[in-house]
């Protein structure tokens, strides 16, 4: 793929900087526990608008675009669709169990809706997969853009099970073991996690011989199936398994708006999470939670330094800068910041 | 297919059908245009030619037995009306993706664009004609600019150069809807193209502005081809779509040459925006519509291939329209089934080469 996936190997004089630093580094992993334990002493001191308007819906937003980056940062494959698929997983939630528009709604009790939200939206993910790994690289965005804005189009317009340009409302997380899970300190604690289960997920898929494979086809799709890999096999199957992260994500937003409507898959959101995903960089798994946090403070900010109308703009040129000049994202930014400061002054080698 | 994964791999590298990963070291089939290509882009043209005529012989027949219902006929032209925007949009977008492998995500917005700055301009001279040129001029000018200020910094970062187009949809979207606000506006053309003909045969009355745009559209398709095959610079571009590498060393000025197509892509998109907006209307959203299509029609008429657009578009606006009209909540599943069985069957789009 292009730049923004590219460039993984650092060059040799950097590993060997890398060695000589290494005497003063901290373990590998340290960060993890400041990090960790910050979020999780987070809604204690922080109100109800930061624990949930902030810190859940960054952490839900950051789990779909986390799905997108599996999907690009290992497999080159960019798709659009992973709004479409979390929606999915809304949607069905919503048609399974109750919501405000029962006449469509089944009903159904919440242990067996969930589940069957998350199966219907994979298989979409995996169909998606599917049809997108006919063909490879750029294409992958016009055929995943092209499923999202049809997908958008057709719950607008179809009234039958989709409720149309209205959605649906009403719908609440389900009462599992008695407690309320709207209540933001848990809700907070669900999507934290299920964030954090994902993304242990995707580190570990990341080494996993799975993840491997999937980076090895992004590297050279010809070789390996010279190799004798089936490469659509892998391909379909890291939809599927993205789809899945993103179903989650889709859940826990349902759970958090209440409702669920065309508006929530449009093409706007479709590209708010590339923009999140692009944002925080492609070649961690953390990136789309640092993306999603940008993103999420700029949303609720920007207010005060613009109108309000005006935040797609500002969105979009956040975007525009990163995309040209810091291909790796904030991520990027950070990783310039840390070598500067490792390298003491010295000169590039 | 998946040379097309590679940045750096030549364009014109897609000659072996097996042929993927674009290893540059690995040895390339010749390209085979050759007679089987044609022969499959023939047969492509004249099933749609058929199903256009069966269409149509069904309309007549129907009529013929006495049906009273002409809204089937109506339909048909609608969906005709509407396949001819389609067409205008997306040849310049597959024509630019073709040439340059950048996929223009914001052509829809070049689109609404030109529609809004006609529509400002027709207002403010009350001629529709200056309007529609404004329009092509004026998009021509920003597809130029574009070109030259973003896209050739970028050359063959396919990827980067997208999400770059990707925000300046974002930019534009937003932008335009701060200047024209969020209502819907309306094109007067002149009186003596915006009447009602009576069709004859059928007997019924239909727009006589949405059939001088479908022969515009037919006119405009048939000067792009004539100009693509019958010209220097047309040969050029072609062959720059076969393999832009080799263009480069045979002396021909390529960055000239991606203008141009730029310009003429623009243009297009532009021109269709005051066209089109005149037909139907312009609002916000009608980018991320007239995007799709475009996506749509290039998918299933192959990359790069004009004579493909102008087959997906036909089919895509008679899909659409009949849709909408038969099964109006379940329209956008017949476009979509239409993109999912071309990928099954052709990945590489009806008219796209291997």
């Amino acid at each position: 793929m292009a730049s923004i996936t590219e460039q993984r190997d650092a060059p040799a004089g950097e590993r060997g900087a890398e060695l000589e630093r290494r005497g003063l580094a901290l373990p590998r992993g340290w960060a993890y526990l400041p990090l960790g334990l910050f979020l999780v002493a987070f809604p204690l001191f922080a109100g109800e608008f930061w624990t949930v308007q902030i810190g859940a819906y960054s952490m839900i937003l950051g789990v779909i675009a986390l799905s997108l980056m599996f999907l690009a940062g290992y497999g080159g494959m960019v798709s659009l669709a992973q709004m479409t698929v979390a929606g999915t997983a809304g949607y069905f939630f919503a048609i399974f169990g109750t919501s405000s528009e029962m006449s469509i709604s089944l009903g159904w009790s919440p242990w067996l809706s969930l589940p069957l939200a998350l199966l219907v939206a994979t298989l979409f993910a995996t169909l998606i997969g599917l049809l997108a790994s006919r063909t490879a690289g750029i294409y992958t965005i016009m055929i995943t853009l092209a499923i999202a804005v049809a997908f958008f189009y057709f719950t607008r317009q179809n009234y039958e099970l989709f409720n149309g340009f209205n959605g649906f409302a009403q719908i609440a997380p389900p009462a599992f073991f008695g407690y309320d899970w709207n209540q933001p300190q848990l809700f907070y604690y669900l999507t934290l996690a299920v964030a954090a289960l994902c993304y242990a997920a995707v580190v570990y898929l990341g080494r996993s011989t799975f993840g491997l494979t999937v980076q090895a086809l992004r590297d050279n799709q010809r070789r390996m199936r010279a190799l004798g890999y089936h490469v659509t096999g892998h391909q379909v199957a890291a939809y599927a398994t993205a789809g899945f992260m993103a179903a989650l994500g889709g859940l826990l937003l349902v759970f958090l708006n209440g409702r669920i409507s065309p508006g929530t898959i449009g093409v706007g959101p479709v590209i708010d999470i590339l923009i999140i995903a692009v944002l925080g960089g492609l070649r961690h798994p953390i990136g789309p939670f640092v993306g999603a946090l940008a993103f999420v403070l700029l949303d609720n900010f920007a207010i005060d330094l613009i109108e309000r109308e005006r935040f797609n703009t500002v969105i979009g040129l956040c975007f525009l800068a990163v995309v040209l000049f810091s291909p790796d994202g904030l991520l990027g930014l950070w990783e310039k910041a840390r070598r500067a400061l490792a390298r003491g002054g010295r000169p590039r080698s | 297919m998946a040379d097309i994964t590679r940045d750096t791999g030549p364009v014109g590298a897609r000659g072996s059908a097996a042929g993927s990963g674009g290893d540059p070291l690995a040895p390339r089939g010749l390209p085979m245009p050759g007679r089987r290509q044609l022969a499959i882009g023939a047969a492509v043209v004249a099933v749609v030619l058929a199903a256009v005529v069966f269409f149509v012989g069904l309309a007549a027949g129907w009529w013929a037995l006495g049906g009273q219902d002409k809204r089937f006929i109506a339909t048909v032209l609608n969906g005709l009306t509407l396949g001819s925007l389609y067409f205008l949009v997306a040849s310049g977008f597959t024509l630019v993706f073709g040439l340059m492998r950048n996929v223009n995500l914001a052509h829809g917005s070049l689109y609404l664009a030109g529609a809004y700055i006609g529509w400002s301009v027709a207002d403010a001279t009350g001629s529709w004609f200056l309007g529609v040129a404004v329009g092509f001029v004026a998009m021509a000018a920003a597809g130029l600019v574009l070109q030259i200020v973003v896209f050739r910094r970028m050359e063959g970062q396919d990827l980067r150069q997208t999400l770059v187009t990707i925000g300046l949809s974002i930019v534009l979207a937003d932008l335009m809807l701060w200047q024209w606000g969020g209502q819907t506006y309306q094109f007067i053309p002149p009186a003596w193209i915006d009447g009602t003909v009576r069709l004859p045969l059928v007997g019924m009355g239909y727009s006589s502005y949405r059939l001088i745009l479908f022969l515009a559209a037919v006119v405009i398709g048939i000067a792009l081809w004539l100009f693509l095959n019958r010209t220097k610079v047309g040969t050029m571009i072609r062959a720059g779509v076969d393999d832009r590498d080799m263009l480069a060393a045979s002396g021909v000025n390529v960055q000239l040459v991606f203008c141009v197509v730029f310009a003429v892509g623009a243009g297009l998109a532009g021109f269709a925006g005051v066209v089109g907006g005149t037909a139907l209307s312009i609002a916000p959203g009608e980018d991320v519509r007239y995007l799709l299509a475009s996506l749509i029609v290039v998918i299933v008429g192959g990359m790069g291939s004009v004579t493909g657009a102008a087959v997906g578009a036909v089919l895509i606006g008679l899909a659409e329209q009949l849709g909408l009209v038969y099964s109006p909540t379940y329209g956008v599943v017949y476009t979509f089934l239409i993109m999912v069985g071309v990928l099954v069957w052709r990945p590489q789009g009806l008219l796209g080469r291997a």
